[in-house]
């Protein structure tokens, strides 16, 4: 088979041993590739994870590339990262672009799993088949983009491609990311912070061998004609805006959170727009390895801190900007820069200082609590010191947000538990909940927490498809369908942002047989797409998930919205229920959310049937 | 041919984004492979904002030929380096020798590689399939009457 570089590597961290392992075909045709091998990976290395602690030795951290990493594929040069989440104790996962992918693809490997611990502050050189892994108490404390640089000084040749964690990660926030190429991230579940529990700074990788591709000739046709097509008005509003070009059409539908979602519009939404961002902040458009569309937009402080850079997307934009009444560019700018050097999730932080704001305000977090902060909605000063502080753990504030809102909101109780934005203990992403139910529903029933990336089911609400009001049994089968679809988007590894260019899932089976030459059909493609949920999905019943997880925080059932424009918003818990219920009939899952045997023995699960099925 | 009718692949860096699809498609068109570190043109990126993919100019008089000590290198008529891999020996005098930095060694066998336009399909394959226009094949006069237009544009627009 090609596409794949059939190989991958095995690092034990505590020994300092490598072994080799090979990717068979059984692997690649029922699995294709980044979640489908993380979640097939972390199922079996961590036979019981209710067991494990995610910031232990005995955690596994696992990189994986697709068949399409390292060619030509329209935008498909992502790497994924698997491990058991520290911030929610499931099924943890994220994807980053780049052109890290290609170059460890080129460098002859799939992926990478790591075991065990260092001793000492390291990092994982992977030059081709020269693997050494070196000492990094050097690169200790350094920033993220300070660390890429000392690297490729010290290995001799900028062409070695660096994903490296941040303070954050060393310190184990939970919210701490994987950064590479400065601004692409891994960016959820606290991967970052399993990172730096294993004494791990960075994986820098050259790689100078050639990807095999089956049709290349084929290939090369198939993909002017996508490239061309990633021209059209599929794609416009992330070539010109970025993704900040929501800004605008979620506080018309009253779906943009502010205020720690205490509302859905704001009332200085103009000011933060992605019109706004294009004509004032950004400096350069740049695109990931391979990627026709190029939506990130690059940006640079103009009064205050000036100078700053950073990459502004949608969802950092909206949830260190509105959802912390932030009405400014600049401060979002450097918000988003304090959090991609010192390494944490722009939209975790964001949602955490959201909480921790209107904790302030009602009372519950007192003066002294915030370490002196004047942690009122609106103020940018006290939202940077905030995001410093958390992503150093430091004093009392930084040490209760690094731990992430569900805990935080444990520890500070007080009924703040009732407007800790998450789900599954991932924060929310900036999607109002009341006034798009179905992106609700999606949400909530996602295998790594409160996740707008695994069904995408946002856009039958925002396109007006259906009552987004409202919740009914149907709107299962529109999460099903999408979740399905994305894991399989999510294992080729794809750009989401490319869905709307393919004119059938036969398009996507197509792309995968001209890469690896495997037949591949769009309906053989979807099934491996229901299988990898579904095992993903297991993973996380044997953490202990069950129906009662599948629901989206109290603020979703008990507080009306007051704008205007959807006043009074709220989704109805019998509502909820069904539209619960009629998605588990979809996925063949039992009243309480468990796969039926029945179900994991048709996907060719039957480990899984076995361990963790049910009857019925 | 006349120097001045020679066309070049120019690169607009206000419109490159780093995309590398030159480079992949160039592997290709070259070796037949996809292996962007075989391209013979490169993208360069200098953080944070700039970005810009550079290949062969087909410089009057190249200094590249002239430091070759085998006479291994040749400029043709249409302004394209020539390289005769029988008497080039990797020594890399020409990469030192190249303003530039697009006439390169091989990363297998240590000969010198530089872009030959694409000779065998007429035109070069990476303006092709740049997704932004950001490759131009045209004559160095043609690039500098589009960037006086550009930099008369966002004059006026300025004022």
């Amino acid at each position: 088979m090609k596409g794949y570089a059939g190989r991958y590597l095995t690092i034990d961290l505590t020994r300092g041993k490598t072994v080799i392992d090979r990717v068979d075909e059984y692997m690649a045709i029922n699995y294709i590739g980044g979640y489908g091998f993380g979640a097939r990976a972390l199922y079996d290395m961590l036979p019981n994870p209710a067991q494990i602690d995610p910031l232990s030795p005995e955690n596994v951290l696992i990189w994986w590339t697709g068949p399409l990493a390292g060619t030509i594929s329209t935008a498909g040069n992502k790497y994924s990262v698997f491990a058991k989440s520290p911030l929610t104790g499931i099924f943890g996962f994220g994807i980053s672009s780049g052109l890290f992918a290609s170059e460890l693809k080129s460098a002859g490997w799939d992926g990478i799993v790591f075991t065990g611990r260092s001793e000492k502050p390291s990092y994982l050189m992977i030059d081709d088949d020269n693997i050494e892994l070196r000492d990094a108490s050097h690169l200790w404390g350094r920033t993220t983009w300070e660390t890429e640089e000392m690297i490729k000084e010290e290995l001799g040749d900028e062409s070695f491609v660096v994903a490296s964690i941040g303070p954050a990660g060393e310190r184990m926030v939970k919210l701490a990311n994987i950064t590479n190429e400065r601004n692409r991230q891994v960016g959820r579940c606290g991967l970052g912070a399993v990172m730096g529990s294993k004494n791990l700074k960075a994986v820098a990788v050259r790689g100078t061998k050639d990807v095999e591709v089956a049709d290349i000739e084929s290939l090369l046709k198939f993909i002017a004609d996508l490239n061309e097509r990633c021209q059209g008005p599929a794609t416009e509003k992330y070539r010109i805006y970025g993704t900040p070009a929501n800004v605008l059409v979620h506080n018309k539908l009253g779906c943009l959170p502010s205020y720690n979602f205490q509302r859905g519009t704001f009332e200085y939404a103009e000011e933060v727009s992605g019109e706004m961002m294009l004509k004032t902040h950004v400096k350069k458009i740049i695109a990931c390895a391979g990627c026709p569309i190029a939506c990130d937009h690059v940006n640079q402080a103009r009064e205050a801190y000036a100078g700053s850079t950073s990459s502004v997307d949608y969802e950092s934009l909206a949830l260190l900007g509105p959802n912390c009444g932030i009405r400014s560019l600049d401060f979002i700018t450097k918000a988003v820069e304090i959090c991609d050097t010192l390494g944490v999730d722009t939209i975790s932080a964001g949602n955490v200082v959201g909480w921790a704001m209107e904790c302030y305000e009602k009372g519950i977090l007192s003066r002294d609590e915030t370490d002196g902060i004047d942690l009122r909605f609106g103020n940018g000063e006290a939202l940077l010191d905030a995001l410093r502080r958390l992503c150093l753990r430091e004093g009392r504030l930084g040490s209760l947000l690094a731990e992430g809102v569900r805990r935080a909101s444990q520890i500070v109780g007080k009924g703040s538990e009732k407007f800790a934005m998450h789900c599954k203990g991932l924060e929310w992403a900036a999607y109002e909940l009341r006034s798009l139910q179905t992106s609700t529903l999606g949400f909530a029933v996602s295998n790594r927490g409160a996740d707008y990336l695994r069904s995408g089911s946002y856009q039958v609400d925002v396109k007006g498809q259906v009552d987004r009001l409202r919740l009914d049994r149907s709107r299962g089968k529109i999460v099903y369908d999408g979740e399905n679809l994305y894991a399989i988007i999510d294992s080729l590894i794809i750009c989401k942002f490319t869905r709307g260019i393919f004119k059938s899932v036969d398009e996507l089976a197509k792309l995968y047989t001209l890469v690896t030459g495997l037949s591949m059909t769009g309906e053989q493609i979807i099934k491996a797409g229901e299988r990898i949920h579904n095992l993903a999905r297991c993973f996380n019943i044997k953490c202990g998930i069950s129906r009662k997880d599948d629901y989206p925080p109290p603020r979703a059932f008990e507080d009306p919205l007051p704008d205007d424009v959807v006043k009074g918003a709220v989704i109805k818990r019998e509502e909820y229920d069904e539209a619960l219920d009629g998605y588990y009939e979809c996925r063949g899952w039992n009243k309480d959310g468990i796969p039926t045997k029945r179900k994991l023995l048709e996907l060719g699960l039957n480990k899984e049937a076995e361990e963790v099925g049910v009857e019925a | 041919m006349e120097s001045r009718l020679r066309k070049v692949i120019v690169c607009d860096p206000d419109k490159c984004n780093g995309c590398r699809i030159c480079e992949y498609v160039c592997s290709y068109v070259s070796e037949g492979v996809m292996n962007i570190k075989k391209s013979r043109i490169r993208v360069v990126r200098i953080e944070p904002f700039l970005n810009i993919a550079v290949t062969c100019r087909k410089c009057e008089d190249p200094v590249c030929v002239k430091a070759c000590p085998r006479d291994a290198l040749k400029q043709k008529p249409n302004g394209i380096i020539a390289i005769d891999e029988n008497k080039c020996n990797g020594c890399g005098w020409c990469v030192e020798a190249c303003p530039f930095g697009v006439i390169r060694l091989h990363l297998g066998r240590r000969k010198v590689i530089v872009c030959d336009y694409c000779e065998k399909y007429g035109s070069p394959k990476c303006v092709e399939y740049c997704p932004k226009e950001a490759l131009k094949y045209v004559t160095v006069d043609q690039a500098g009457r589009e960037l006086s237009k550009k930099a008369v544009k966002i004059l006026l627009e300025e004022r």
